[in-house]
């Protein structure tokens, strides 16, 4: 009797092991060829002198020595902390200010979170040709309504914080989402009473709201932080990192050299940088969502 | 009941609240209406801003000189396969991860959470290498298999599953239905909102992907509607009718889709981000 019994619960054992393993195959075989593989590879890569092809031998660390005196890739890195710094404090913050004024309305409400939405699922491409359009310096409606012949993305000193405006428009309503669903969750009680209690207006959005929305304004400025770190799209087709450089970002910076300069290893150490800045962002948000469930 | 009190401070804020939307949404008004002009209409002082009667001369030219159906099948091919492989491999995964027990089954869980880390963009130039060993570049394999590994969708289907009391689980086991039955028949119904709802997200994003698709096609049949239509463009040079036109067309779908399921989007954006 123990004999059968140990067998059936050793085979039972061994056909949900089966279960288990037909169950997660299909995706790991796609992740681990799509995306660990190719994580290893790039790190590999990097210590090479390989064209895009991969054909190359190995060199050691000697891309790293010339990243680290490379004067096109630290402006990359200073173009994308400035992209930053133009990017993710703003539009958090108007994401914050857009979810006040729609959480507050009820017949409009779907209405105006729709319009202040629907940019972030138009594609990259619909975004940017609206932008050229709208902001062309001669027949464009803006320079139009506001009476200027700026030329934004041909000036060096405009393009970036035309790049930047054009995201904030674009992504900014995914912000607003996560705000309406946070401020949704504060409880209408905790008005009230401090309504009773005399509170102000004013005094209720500084001491209520904005204690209580803190965990999602954290959670999306590291989301942002982490985002517009890897900026890519926007550039690619609003500026092609011109005019001379001044919009030339990080994974810019590694795509032209790659694919336009045949330099797959020494982009792979572009790449390397990346992974390594964004793992780190990565890592502080998680701990953030994990103080949030606790 | 709740009763709302009138006030003028009130009303201010809404009407200024309605007027901000309004020229939030002005840019994308700007563009459908610039494709019903025609094109020395688009470049006239003062600008129209009403084009009426609507000139379709863009669209028939834009439909009659560009590959653009072709575009948008490729697109349609690749969003569609992604999303239905993403989605029925995410919630496999996710089942096990939730509900079963194996060997390695912690070390996938870690495993997903790094590569939920990694930047796609990133991994491009190995990917590349990777499908051009493949002889896969210019496929439409090579535009969607990297696509659909994204841990993202196990991570938040997981969270989901999590949640289903074990009672519904054990009682279906005792009553003899298989894992198989029990993930399609039980926690697939009992979470189809959220299914439905990275299902929709998930398409929408394929549909936007520029990075990818711009680096793996490189001849005209096989582009995707968002990299095609720039190649229009500098191909048409000064024509912004035309290049509004195959703009709005390209945005139909993805816009559609929010406008439609617009609940299902902000469930499966919010949960994406962590925030249920």
């Amino acid at each position: 009797m123990p004999q059968t019994e140990r067998h059936a619960s050793l085979s039972k054992h061994r056909k949900g092991w089966r279960i288990a393993w037909f169950f997660v195959t299909p995706f790991l075989f796609f992740y681990g060829l799509f995306l660990i593989y190719p994580a290893f590879q790039v790190a590999y890569l990097s210590l090479t002198n390989a064209d895009i092809a991969g054909q190359g031998k190995f060199i050691g660390f000697a891309n790293y020595l010339e990243l680290a005196h490379d004067q096109d890739f630290w402006g990359s890195v200073w173009h994308t902390l400035y992209f930053i710094v133009l990017t993710v404090v703003p539009n958090t913050a108007v994401g914050f200010f857009f979810a006040l004024l729609v959480v507050r309305l009820r017949l409009l409400r779907l209405l105006v979170l729709s319009a202040f939405f629907l940019p972030y699922v138009l594609p990259v491409s619909v975004v940017t040709t609206a932008a050229l359009w709208l902001l062309d310096a001669n027949f464009g409606v803006i320079n139009y309504l506001i009476g200027s012949t700026a030329a934004w993305f041909a000036d060096p000193n405009w393009a970036m914080p035309g790049v930047a405006v054009v995201t904030i428009w674009w992504t900014v309503g995914f912000n607003m989402l996560l705000f309406v669903a946070g401020l949704q969750n504060i409880s209408s009680e905790l008005y009230e009473a401090a309504a009773l209690d005399g509170a102000s207006a004013l005094q209720r959005f500084l001491f209520i709201t904005c204690p209580l929305i803190w965990p999602v304004t954290s959670l999306v400025l590291i989301l942002q932080l982490i985002l517009q770190f890897k900026i890519f799209d926007q550039v690619y087709l609003l500026t092609l990192g011109g005019p001379y450089n001044s919009t030339s970002v990080v994974l810019f910076y590694m795509y032209r050299l790659a694919f336009q300069l045949n330099r797959g290893g020494y982009a792979a150490t572009v790449a390397i940088v990346l992974v390594a800045v964004i793992i780190v962002g990565s890592v502080v948000q998680f701990r953030l969502l994990n103080v949030r469930r606790k | 009941m709740k009763y709302q009190r009138f006030s003028i401070l009130g009303l201010i804020c809404t009407l200024l609240t309605v007027v901000m939307a309004i020229a939030w949404i002005f840019p994308v008004y700007w563009i459908v209406a610039t494709s019903l002009k025609g094109e020395t209409e688009t470049i006239a002082t003062p600008p129209t801003f009403v084009p009426w009667p609507p000139n379709f001369e863009a669209f028939i030219y834009v439909i009659q000189n560009s590959p653009i159906f072709r575009w948008y099948l490729n697109t349609i091919v690749v969003s569609v396969s992604v999303t239905f492989f993403t989605i029925l491999f995410s919630l496999m995964c996710a089942y096990a991860l939730s509900r079963l027990e194996f060997k390695g089954k912690r070390l996938i869980y870690w495993s997903l959470l790094i590569g939920f880390m990694l930047p796609f963009g990133a991994l491009v130039i190995p990917l590349f290498m990777l499908m051009n060993k493949l002889n896969l570049v210019n496929s439409y394999l090579g535009v969607i298999l990297p696509q659909i590994a994204t841990p993202l969708a196990v991570i938040v289907f997981k969270q989901f599953f999590d949640e289903v009391p074990r009672d519904f689980h054990d009682a279906a086991r005792i009553d003899g239905a298989s894992e198989r039955k029990i993930l399609f028949s039980i926690f697939l119904p009992m979470n189809w909102s959220i299914t439905w709802a990275m299902s929709i997200v998930t398409f929408i994003a394929t549909w936007n992907n520029f990075l990818w698709p711009l680096i793996i096609t490189n001849s005209t049949t096989m582009l995707t509607i968002p990299v095609g239509m720039t190649q229009v463009q500098s191909a048409y040079g000064i024509a912004f009718a035309k290049t509004s036109a195959i703009a709005v067309l390209a945005s139909i779908p993805t816009a559609a889709a929010y406008l439609i399921f617009q609940k299902r989007v902000t469930q499966g954006v919010t949960a994406a981000a962590g925030l249920k």
